[in-house]
């Protein structure tokens, strides 16, 4: 298939050895009384770019969020199994979600900027883990608006409402915003699926940039994006996992065949 | 493209400090929990203002009632509270408030309705940008302004035409008071009528009706549950309104029907009872909190009767 | 095919009911006039009676029987110092009030109970409230008729406006905010106290200033209070005895058909507490444009 591009060619088969981030085990979830998510066994790997596809209300978004447990602020949530992050149980009572979200970044579909400059913006992760230093501040800000591409459109306007930004410089502030506490993953969440293609392509190179530092997880409904950005995907359908493997024998040659189903779009 | 990678020294760093706070996070864990508690107390401050007024009505009324009669407080048409031998029947009080509520709706019905329907349906968007602020206003003027005004202006003035009308008298009041009601009738029923989905003026506009006929034969009667809770509230409203009566309808305790003489209603004997030297523990006193509660009882009842109007009868569109 | 629409009827009819349809939204039209033409007889009776009287020595002058000599000073006085304890008091109880119900409560009982609780407080006339504050900060706290039994009783009257309008401007702040928020490992205090309030300020401050407004121009519950009507020494401090610019306008109206003159002192009392509403609803209006969020 075409749109396998040569940025997957360098994947190294020691890939296969790397530390897993994240392993879930039988993973059920209800919302209320409606089955969202069906036995999910989901091993994540340490700095590779893993795709979720699947049409929309299979469970993806859903997934992707009980990783940092945000799914929790639906009430009504109830889950069974568990996902071990670093080998500790996230989904155990006794787990501290916020030490969790602190390690775990999220970037959401609609770029969601706070009501405040630029510069807040960033310092807010850093200042509400405690770090006042003005100065130390400033490195940080500037530093991750580097990591997140977007220093030198910003750099004179720091001041300024993150409002006042397009769509695209708005999502990447956001993804300066996560990388400010330097974190372990990055959860995204259709992180472009707000953005017009030329801010899409920019956000697409960054998540490549970031996988070197990052293990980040991307849900996505445009499987040209997977196929272009991630080292694997998985498929999901009404709340189980069909297929999970590396992008390329995915998209090439898919086992299940709903799978091939919904790759071909044969799929409704 | 990606103008300058991380220094790695700088990727120690804020983790690591970022580690450090999280280790004296007791104070943080503190407030977590403290925070809710301490609303929750707020919260129950709040409420507690409910179960304050009901509990001291009851204790006090209970106690009233020791000393006069249920019969004669709710059949009696005799208040003497002050006389040598006091009467304290409850209806002149109760005939005054519902003529003055009477009349008070008699003028903000039909006047607050028909303002309703110019602002919801025939208005230009400019003239309901420059008649809602108006009407707003006029909600917003202390009811001691209009009290004022009952009592030195439209008085003076009805006298001119009626002129063996007494200088308080229920009247006037009650015809300002309908003013005062007029833009809280008229935007509760425009809300309910503009909430009336364009589809549905659009289909019989369609049909070749005029306006009015949109308004009168599709519009009220989707919207009538809101325009019933509006006039609902209107009349709960009038009577636990006090100042204007308080001031312009005097104090007389008469059981009488004749609208231009003076007549006290609920809230006007309250005034009058609590504003003078009622002593704590005469019977005078006591018979301050039955009428409130009666005034209590009266207008709770009319609120969840608007409320339950406008939640049972809603109109699915 | 039979019809049973007859074209020259229908156009007879027609006629009719277009004219009606004119005539009446005319009818319509006066009707909303009315409400303006009565604030236009009241407004022009209150600037013709009051604004002769309205000069420093009455705007600063002490309370006097002789109306020539009288001032309100201690009204404009006492008002503020009502305002002094309104504002703190509803904004604790209120905003925290919201704050538990919008943000912590869990959807049940609770909350429900809150929620009912609210609602019909909002209906209950101010003279209930006064029977309240005179029972309990008067009698039973053995406060007397002192700035703080006003201010309490005149709080918990306008409470409900501030819970009900700082709920709609909480629930007003939209969820990915504070998902962003959670997101960055900041716990529910942090996103409420950072994110949430504000961006919710604007509204919160808004229905605080009505509701504040509100507690000036009420009347009723301080008369149950037993408020004075003449009061020479001004009140410096909460457990000083006050009087208020909305006392001060009924006492001098009863007694107007007793000295002509105070009639016109009334009026001008009026205007005083009129042009305070109008500076306080018009700072609601310039936050509420000014501070009008982009998100």
């Amino acid at each position: 298939m075409k749109f396998v591009t040569d940025i997957k060619n360098t994947r190294q088969e020691e890939k296969q050895q790397t530390t897993k981030v994240y392993e879930t085990k039988d993973l059920n979830l209800w919302y209320g009384n409606t089955h969202a998510l069906k036995n999910v066994n989901f091993p994540i790997y340490e700095q590779e770019v893993t795709a979720i596809i699947g049409p929309s209300g299979c469970g993806k978004s859903t997934f992707l969020k009980t990783l940092n447990r945000m799914v929790e602020l639906v009430p009504s949530v109830h889950t069974s199994g568990t996902i071990e992050y670093r080998g500790e149980n996230i989904l155990a009572p006794d787990f501290m979600v916020e030490d969790l979200r602190t390690k775990v970044g999220m970037v959401f579909q609609k770029p969601n900027p706070f009501p405040k400059s630029i510069y807040d913006n960033i310092a807010y992760g850093p200042r509400i883990h405690g770090i006042k230093d003005r100065k130390i501040l400033d490195e940080i800000v500037e530093t991750s608006l580097r990591g997140a591409a977007i220093w030198n459109e910003v750099k004179d306007r720091l001041k300024e409402n993150a409002y006042g930004m397009s769509g695209g410089q708005q999502q990447r502030l956001c993804i300066a915003r996560a990388l400010a506490i330097e974190p372990d993953v990055i959860l995204m969440d259709e992180p472009t699926s707000a953005l017009d293609p030329k801010s899409t392509l920019k956000v697409e190179e960054l998540i490549q940039e970031l996988k070197k530092d990052f293990s980040i997880v991307i849900v996505t409904h445009n499987m040209q994006q997977a196929a272009r950005i991630s080292d694997r995907t998985a498929f999901m359908l009404n709340g189980e996992l069909i297929e999970y493997d590396y992008t390329d024998d995915i998209f090439q040659h898919p086992k299940d065949e709903r799978t091939e189903d919904y790759i071909t779009g044969r799929f409704g | 493209m990606i103008e300058n990678n991380k220094e790695s020294t700088s990727t120690v760093r804020v983790k690591s400090m970022i580690e450090q706070n999280r280790q004296r996070q007791s104070f943080r864990a503190v407030s977590e929990k403290a925070v809710p508690t301490v609303l929750l107390v707020i919260a129950l401050i709040s409420i507690l203002t409910t179960i304050g007024i009901v509990f001291v009505l009851i204790t006090e009324t209970f106690e009233f009632f020791n000393r006069v009669s249920l019969v004669e407080f709710f059949t009696g048409t005799v208040l003497r509270p002050l006389s040598q031998d006091p009467k304290f029947g409850i209806l002149p009080l109760i005939n005054g408030t519902i003529i003055s509520s009477a009349i008070a709706m008699f003028v903000a019905g039909p006047i607050g309705m028909m303002t309703a329907i110019y602002l919801s349906e025939y208005a230009s968007d400019k003239a309901r940008r420059v008649l809602k602020p108006v009407l707003e206003l006029l909600a917003g003027i202390p009811t001691i302004v209009y009290g004022f005004f009952a009592f030195t202006f439209v008085t003076p003035f009805l006298r001119q035409f009626i002129p063996e009308m007494s200088a308080t008298n229920i009247l006037a009041p009650g015809l300002v008071m309908g003013v005062m009601i007029i833009p809280m009738i008229a935007s509760l029923s425009e809300d309910a009528m503009s909430s009336v989905p364009n589809a549905m003026r659009e289909g019989a506009l369609a049909l070749g009706s005029t306006k009015l006929e949109v308004t009168f034969k599709v519009i009220i009667p989707a919207a009538f549950s809101g325009i019933v809770a509006a006039f609902v509230l209107g009349i709960s409203r009038a009577v636990g309104e006090t100042m204007i009566v308080a001031i312009a309808s005097g104090s007389s305790k008469n059981f009488t029907f004749d609208i231009t003489q003076s007549m006290q209603t609920m809230t006007a004997y309250v005034v009058e009872v609590a504003g003078g030297d009622a002593s704590p523990g005469s019977t005078i006193y006591y018979s301050l909190y039955a009428v409130a509660m009666t005034l209590f009882m009266f207008t709770l009842l009319m609120n969840i009767l608007a409320r339950y109007i406008a939640r049972r009868f809603r109109e699915e569109y | 095919m039979t019809t049973h629409i007859q074209s020259e009827k229908v156009r007879n009819r027609m006629k009719r009911r277009v004219a009606l349809n004119k005539g009446l939204s005319g009818v319509f039209l006066l009707a909303t006039m009315f409400g303006v033409f009565v604030l236009a007889v009241l407004f022009y009776q209150i600037l013709t009676e009051g604004m002769p009287y309205i000069n420093l020595d009455f705007l600063t002058g002490k309370l006097s029987t002789m109306p020539e000599r009288a001032g309100i000073m201690g009204a404009i006085l006492g008002t503020l110092w009502l305002m002094a304890v309104v504002i703190p008091v509803t904004i604790v109880l209120g905003v925290g009030t919201a704050i538990y119900n919008e943000l912590y409560a869990k959807e049940g009982k609770l909350q429900n109970i809150i929620q009912t609780n609210i609602s019909n407080l909002s209906g209950v006339p101010s003279i209930v409230y006064g029977i309240l504050g005179m029972t309990i900060f008067a009698s039973l706290l053995k406060l007397g008729s002192v700035v703080l039994a006003g201010g309490l009783t005149m709080s918990l009257l306008v409470l409900p406006i501030v819970i009900v309008s700082s709920q709609e401007a909480l629930r007003a702040v939209p969820s990915y905010l504070s998902e962003a928020s959670i997101g960055l490992g900041a716990t529910k205090w942090q996103t409420i106290k950072n994110i949430i309030l504000p961006a919710a300020l604007p509204g919160i401050l808004t229905g605080a200033i009505l509701a504040l407004s509100r507690a000036i121009g009420e009347t009723a519950p301080l008369v149950v209070l037993g408020i004075p009507a003449l009061l020479l020494p001004f009140p410096g401090g909460l457990f000083d005895r006050f009087t208020v610019l909305p006392m001060q306008i009924y006492y001098w109206t009863l007694d107007a058909s007793l000295v002509a003159e105070y009639q016109f002192l009334a009026s001008a009392t009026i205007i005083v507490l009129l042009a305070m509403l109008f500076i306080l609803n018009g700072t609601a209006i310039v936050i509420r444009n000014k501070f009008q969020r982009r998100y």
